[in-house]
């Protein structure tokens, strides 16, 4: 027979593995690529926007393995050519996460077609791989306020912006600004709020992903 | 029964229950957090989101990808600087410790496994460690035949990770199939045992049971009051009767169901390593996708050599952190088993179902893996 003492230690003993597990789950996400991003907002000559445009940088290693076994005809070199059936195969898997840009055009998420005008192009001297890409609206949209975020939600991809020139309008009417939000750091009344929100519920936008993601806001007049 | 006893009963199947629970939720987290890999397809996970930045978790998150991080640059100094290689190896095991607590490298596989199966943390830790340094052995075949040999493309060897991936994953399945049926036929015969009164039970039942001793050196009642937990007597095919003598508390041997329904031990059977190997093989047969780039960044290097050890100490760091959360899942069956050992009936129960839970878990970490609805860790190709 256990005594009661013993049922309560056991209990703990329990409660703490369990935790234990919980916090090691936490730390899940881990990337294995790293990109360095540059993007733009394209307008067309009526204002209208008529997409993104992105320049994706990725790090030494993930450039590598990705180059790996590829034709080339000079040793560490890889011509645009050589390099255009790995583009597309970029673009067309990246459709499958969303193309990792989540727009907001007056407040309503935008809808992206397939990317058009892809290329990749290498650096010998960084071994870096950049993929460049326009990403473009279903249809072209008038709006005013334009918000947009590069990330992945399951953090298997690592996006930063680049230190200069991250964020750029291509042919935007007069007056219009942009500004680069910069990923937040977690504050302990986020975690709290969020430690409230039960499982299952949607949670409120612009809260959390989105707090860590790279923002790029435009404001026209 | 008396009353106060059937109280009793009730609170301890309530802490089980709990701690059941607590666990599920915990092997749950995981598949929520894998959950994230398809963006804004199936349900929303609310942990789905970034780890926070501060604290702990924080620390170890950031860590872990400056340390995959430095291992570019230290490979590449360690072409020119022999004792770079040194840095590199130091990096790789923190960086497999820190890296095995994500997703994928089996651990909610490997912990279900081990409660369903009633491993003790000794086999546990073996499993894990198998494990880890399977995963190693095909990521460095993988790499090394691929891409050192046939100069295979990225593409080429994604494709081949998915095969792998596939096979990996409907051995788990499979695994899990087997468990359900054992443990399923142990959870219905103590149910069974429990609507019939215990002494007509024992009579009852009794005959039918083998009572040679087999090969076992059980007859000394007092042999085995020394050995605790260590369920080395496991590794035997034995009979039924044997409970007197390899039981852990003795004074209860009753409440585990004194003849009525099959002995949890043999029920449990982990059946020699052949059954181990089979959960060895299915978990880490899958290898890692940042091993890969890993060989893949050092082989470019010239330095292939140096990739295959920075391989295996990550695999060593890998085992220690998933043979960790796989005691803490014997510690928990253990604790589970303790409290339901001083009871007759519901406790009893409540562990098969525990093991009949666990053993679904592992059905359906194969199965949704299998399917895609759940991702362990993308392959290296997106």
């Amino acid at each position: 027979m256990v005594p009661g003492i013993m049922k309560q230690i056991l209990a703990t003993i329990l409660a703490a593995g369990a935790g234990l597990v919980l916090a090691a789950s936490a730390a899940s996400a881990h990337p294995h690529v790293w990109v360095v991003a540059k993007s733009s907002v394209v307008y067309a000559p009526d204002g209208s926007i008529v997409g993104v445009r992105h320049s994706w940088a990725f790090d030494d290693m993930y450039s590598t393995f990705a180059t790996q076994g590829l034709e080339q005809k000079t040793k560490g070199e890889f011509t645009r050519e050589e390099l255009q059936p790995l583009a597309q195969v970029n673009v067309e898997s990246l459709k499958e996460y969303d193309f990792f840009t989540f727009a907001k055009l007056d407040g309503k998420k935008a809808v992206f077609a397939e990317p058009t005008d892809y290329s990749l192009e290498f650096s010998s001297k960084e071994s870096v791989l950049t993929l460049h890409f326009m990403l473009p609206l279903k249809a072209p949209v008038k709006a005013k306020a334009v918000s947009f975020e590069v990330f992945d939600p399951s953090y298997f991809v690592d996006f930063q912006f680049a230190e200069k020139d991250a964020a750029a309008l291509v042919g935007a009417p007069a007056g219009c600004e942009v500004n680069l939000g910069k990923p937040q750091e977690m504050t302990r009344e986020m975690a709290r709020q969020l430690a409230e929100i039960p499982p299952g519920q949607q949670i409120p936008e612009n809260s959390y992903g989105a707090a860590f993601a790279n923002k790029i806001q435009v404001k026209c007049p | 029964m008396s009353l106060t006893k059937t109280a009793e009963g009730r609170v301890v199947v309530a802490l089980v229950l709990v701690a059941a629970a607590m666990w599920l939720a915990a092997g749950h987290l995981d598949v929520a957090l894998a959950q994230a890999a398809n963006p804004f397809g199936g349900p929303k996970a609310p942990a789905a989101a970034p780890p926070p930045s501060d604290g702990l978790i924080g620390w170890m998150f950031a860590k872990q990808a400056e340390f995959y991080r430095d291992m570019s640059r230290v490979i590449r100094s360690a072409k020119t600087d022999g004792s770079a290689v040194w840095t590199l190896l130091g990096i790789s095991f923190i960086y497999g410790i820190f890296h095995a607590a994500g997703p994928g490298h089996g651990k909610a596989v490997i912990s279900s496994y081990l409660v369903a199966n009633e491993e003790t943390w000794r086999r546990g830790v073996i499993l894990s460690f198998a494990s880890a340094l399977l995963q190693a052995i095909v990521a460095v075949a993988i790499v090394g035949i691929a891409a050192a040999l046939l100069n295979a493309t990225a593409g080429q060897m994604c494709s081949a990770e998915r095969v792998i991936e596939l096979v990996s994953y409907a051995l788990i399945a499979l695994v899990g199939v087997r468990l359900i049926w054992v443990k399923g036929k142990g959870f219905i015969s103590t149910a069974r045992g429990m609507s019939r009164p215990l002494h007509a039970v024992g009579a009852a039942v009794t005959p039918p049971h083998d009572h040679k001793h087999h090969d076992h050196k059980h007859d000394d009642p007092g042999h085995d009051h020394h050995r605790g937990h260590d369920h080395a007597h496991h590794d035997h095919a034995h009979g039924h009767g044997h409970h007197h003598h390899h039981h852990d508390h003795d004074e209860h041997a009753s409440a585990w169901g004194h003849a009525h329904g099959p002995e949890p031990e043999e029920l449990a059977g982990p059946g020699g390593w052949q059954r181990g190997l089979s959960a060895i093989v299915a978990v880490g047969l899958r290898p890692c996708s940042g091993a890969i780039i890993v060989l893949v960044f050092a082989l470019a290097q010239g330095l292939f050599w140096a990739g295959v050890a920075a391989t295996f100490v990550m695999g060593l760091g890998t085992a220690i952190t998933v043979a960790l959360i796989a005691t803490l899942a014997v510690a928990f069956r253990s604790a589970a088993k303790q409290l339901a050992g001083s009871r007759s009936g519901y406790g009893m129960l409540m562990l098969r179902g525990i093991e009949v839970g666990a053993a679904v878990l592992v059905l359906a970490f194969g199965v949704l893996l299998l399917s895609g609805y759940l991702a362990a860790e993308r392959g290296a190709c997106f």
